[in-house]
């Protein structure tokens, strides 16, 4: 036993000269937390987790990045697709912001409904608001970055905001853009500061748990805490609850980042970046969906952004609007109600900025925005006046009060998170219904079908590819459609590219590498669209990935040309077709019955090719699907095991207070 | 109170628990590692940029090129019979990185090697008519004094080894593939 006690006395040595262990020991294990806690106490640590998680992923994306209008959307796809596990860091990362703010957001509900700005906890709750605009300012700047069309519009309108500003406005704009609009300084400028936030968020964070424990934690009664019999050390009680806590929350952020790492974001944001053309329908990210509606349910720009930030503001002055001495809601009946009602009107918030601004959404957005404030400014104050509070328990050891009003409102929040998360894909589904196909790749184990890439790959190359780019995807990766090494350098040396400058400075034609990507049809956007009558026919790269409705679209499409109906009029050049937007589209149709032969003897009618090429695209844009899948299921079963363990050992260690 | 109750529950139990849910934990965080410290090594893109091909039909005898191959010098020299004669009088057996002239080249006029130094990875001098070459008439790295021989072994100075010999291949008589 000698090794401990050295450690020990050397340990005992750094103490005394810089108390970090004192400190460690004080504030992480000693801590003395009310025995009370629910689970909703759980979303603070799982913020800072998440802010970890953030910075690291962070880091290793910002090592492979590039901040430059021309190399951005790029850099970011090389990430997805070369880069070793990228793909897994990037969706890490892109879905963690999602899951930081529903994390966050429950915390600060939390918050309301428990009272904890109450006094003695104002400051903390400032330092927490403060906290959430910097996260607000971080994510906006993180969503540029990849530059893509959401990218450049959603800074475009954002930055905007400021031009409200009365006299000055314009000169602000101007110099948050660094230009005449947002352009290359503008992206540097913000990869900067998404770089530098995360840290200074870090420090508030500090702040934040520093101002807890020197109040000490709020519980869900309420009450002070009496003496020792109130409360536990924070270590091993909060820790292993954390830590469980931890491992429930990782199963659901794994579920959206190895299978719907997309369903969070917009597919608009999959096309680069685009100053001449902004996208139909602009949404701000989810977490920034109820101000928004605040923001368009005021007809008048400078009261619009003034409304938007007020929404937040207004939050500072909390522990005076609600006076009432009772903290937690559980004792006040009509502020239980409010409360809920509050929640819900969020909701509705959020559900009508992702709507568009016309007709009854506009109304909605209105009414929901003035209960907003009507409920902090008006209710609150009344409530705290004149409601007649439940008589509150002696203390926290005693009444062990039923858990039954927190699990209700657990149940409450989750089925409203439930409509939420399955009324978004109806607001997506706006437009024509587009033909849904059962595709092998589907599910939680599904996989490419290699014949059929290749059939896909066949199609493309001699129909596609006449006038459609691909030139996100290399030779070398069509190793995954079954291809040799051989055969893939066979197949690259039977197209030429041009290369050089040689020696003497010219050009050169030479015979593709494997390492080549497959050339475009033609030199430059200009001379695509000067030999498609003035249309642009996109790089199908990614199409899947940038269109609403992913493969079923592009198969719809495909599928979807139909003789013009007599009432509709198209413009010369134009095709009718059923699920194009507007439903003139310029791409005449190209797959006929038999016009392909298959080595394999498969199908060759029009809907057997358009599911084949489909396929293919599908595999083009996420072309780490099968590798995602499979480590989803390994990670998921890890993590179902590590958290029964988790969920054993709190149970053992909590027995002796139950 | 609740010292009281704890110590009354088996310990064992817990003291499992918490063992085995360490190690879960433990596994967990160090497999999660993986793909943060992989992402820094060569990218697919990286790793499929790995051949260049050089034309030699140009380059005279006594004559030296550079060519970039993945993002290092590398350096090509038609070498004149003196030179070769030179590399092969050595006894390949008294030097710091012992090795034969014949194995360092394919044919023996074109000696074909990663011009960066095996000290500290500065590029050495030689390549250009009147550039230092050393004591051994090869080259010079001026970053801390090492002498290669003709051969592009080293001589004098601090490196530790001879120059590396990449993989290459004559695809023709005049035509090299380095990679």
């Amino acid at each position: 036993m000698t090794a401990p006690g050295r450690l020990n006395k050397a340990l005992d040595w750094v103490d005394r000269r810089l108390p970090l262990i004192s400190l460690m020991k004080h504030s992480a294990i000693d801590y003395p937390t009310p025995k009370n806690l629910n689970y909703w106490w759980n979303f603070g640590s799982l913020a800072g987790f998440m802010l970890v998680v953030m910075i690291v992923t962070g880091l290793f994306l910002a090592m492979q990045y590039t901040p430059h209008v021309d190399m951005a959307f790029d850099s970011v796809e090389r990430i997805m697709r070369d880069v070793n596990y990228g793909w897994l860091i990037r969706y890490l990362h892109m879905n963690g912001a999602s899951m930081f703010f529903v994390v966050t957001y429950i915390h600060i509900f939390r918050g309301l409904y428990y009272g904890s700005y109450k006094p003695p906890r104002e400051l903390l709750w400032w330092i927490g608001l403060v906290i959430l605009l910097l996260m607000m300012a971080t994510a906006f700047m993180g969503y540029v970055l990849p530059w893509g069309q959401m990218s450049l519009w959603g800074a475009t309108v954002i930055t905007n905001l400021f031009s409200a500003v009365p006299v000055v406005g314009d000169a602000i704009v101007t110099l948050l853009w660094g230009g005449f609009s947002v352009d290359n300084p503008t992206l540097n400028r913000f990869f900067v500061l998404h770089f530098l936030l995360p840290f200074v968020i870090l420090g508030v964070v500090v702040l934040h748990v520093w101002a807890l424990h020197t109040v000490k934690s709020n519980n869900p009664l309420g009450i002070d805490v009496k003496g020792p019999q109130d409360v536990i050390p924070f270590h091993p009680y909060y820790t292993v609850k954390d830590l469980f806590g931890i491992g429930v929350f990782l199963i659901v952020y794994c579920l959206f980042t190895f299978w719907y790492p997309n369903y969070l974001g917009h597919p608009d944001n999959y096309i680069p970046a685009n100053p001449m053309v902004t996208p139909p329908h602009i949404v701000p990210e989810w977490y920034f969906l109820p101000f928004y509606a605040i923001l368009r349910a005021v007809p008048d720009k400078l009261m619009g952004v003034i409304a938007m930030f007020a929404a937040i503001l207004v939050l500072f002055a909390l522990p005076w609007l609600d006076s009432s001495k009772v903290r937690s809601g559980t004792f006040r009946p009509w502020f239980k109600v409010a409360f809920w009602l509050f929640v819900v009107d969020c909701f509705v918030l959020g559900y009508v900025g992702a709507m568009p601004a016309e007709g009854v959404w506009i109304v909605l957005g209105r009414i929901a925005s003035v209960y907003y404030f009507v409920h902090l400014l008006l209710i609150l104050p009344l409530l705290s006046r004149y409601e007649k509070t439940r008589p509150l328990p002696e203390s926290i050891g005693l009444p062990v009060l039923s858990r039954e009003g927190a699990a209700k409102g657990a149940q409450a929040l989750a089925v409203l998170f439930a409509v939420v998360l399955f009324a978004a894909p109806a607001v997506a589904a706006e437009g024509a219904p587009l033909r849904k196909q059962s595709w092998s790749w589907q599910g939680i184990f599904g996989t490419y079908d290699e014949a059929q890439l290749r059939r896909g790959y066949q199609v493309y190359r001699e129909v596609c590819s006449a006038c459609h780019a691909m030139k996100r995807v290399h030779f070398r990766n069509t190793e995954a459609l079954g291809f040799t090494e051989e055969a893939v350098k066979e197949l690259a040396a039977s197209y030429t590219v041009t290369d050089g400058p040689d020696d003497n400075g010219d050009m050169f034609e030479r015979p593709a590498l494997p390492s080549d990507r497959f050339p475009s049809p033609f030199p430059n956007d200009q001379a695509a669209m000067a030999a498609n009558g003035g249309a642009l026919p996109p790089d199908l790269s990614l199409i899947v990935k940038a269109r609403m409705g992913g493969p079923d679209y592009v198969f719809s499409l495909l599928t979807g040309y139909a003789p013009q109906p007599a009432d509709v009029e198209l413009p010369p050049g134009k095709f009718y077709n059923t699920v194009f937007p507007g439903h003139a589209i310029s791409m005449p149709p190209q797959l006929t019955d038999g016009a392909i032969e298959f080595p394999d003897g498969a199908p060759a009618n029009v809907e057997a090719v358009a599911r084949d090429v489909t396929a293919f695209l599908q595999w083009a844009a996420e072309p780490e699907l099968e590798e995602r899948h499979a480590m989803g299921v390994k990670t998921v079963l890890f993590l179902f095991a590590a958290t029964a363990l988790m969920y054993a050992l709190k149970r053992r260690v909590w027995a002796a207070v139950h | 109170m609740s010292d009281h109750v704890m110590n009354e529950t088996p310990k064992t139990r817990r003291d499992f628990l918490f063992a085995a849910a360490t190690a879960v934990g433990a596994v967990g965080a160090a497999v999660a590692v993986w793909p943060f410290v992989d992402s820094l090594n060569p990218a697919a893109d990286t790793r499929a940029l790995s051949t260049v091909e050089v034309d030699l039909a140009p380059i005279a005898a006594g004559q030296a090129i550079t060519v970039k191959w993945r993002g290092k010098p590398v350096f090509i020299r038609h070498r004149t019979p003196q030179e070769i004669e030179s590399a092969r009088a050595v006894n390949a057996a008294d030097l710091r990185d012992p090795q034969a002239d014949d194995a360092r080249v394919q044919k023996a006029e074109w000696l074909v090697m990663v011009g960066v130094c095996t000290h500290l990875g500065c590029v050495p001098l030689g390549q250009k008519a009147g550039d230092p070459v050393g004591d051994f008439g090869g080259w010079f790295c001026p970053c801390h004094g090492s002498h290669y021989d003709t051969s592009g072994r080293i001589r004098k100075g601090p490196a530790p080894a001879n120059l590396a010999v990449p993989d290459y291949a004559f695809l023709s008589d005049t035509q090299i593939r380095i990679g």
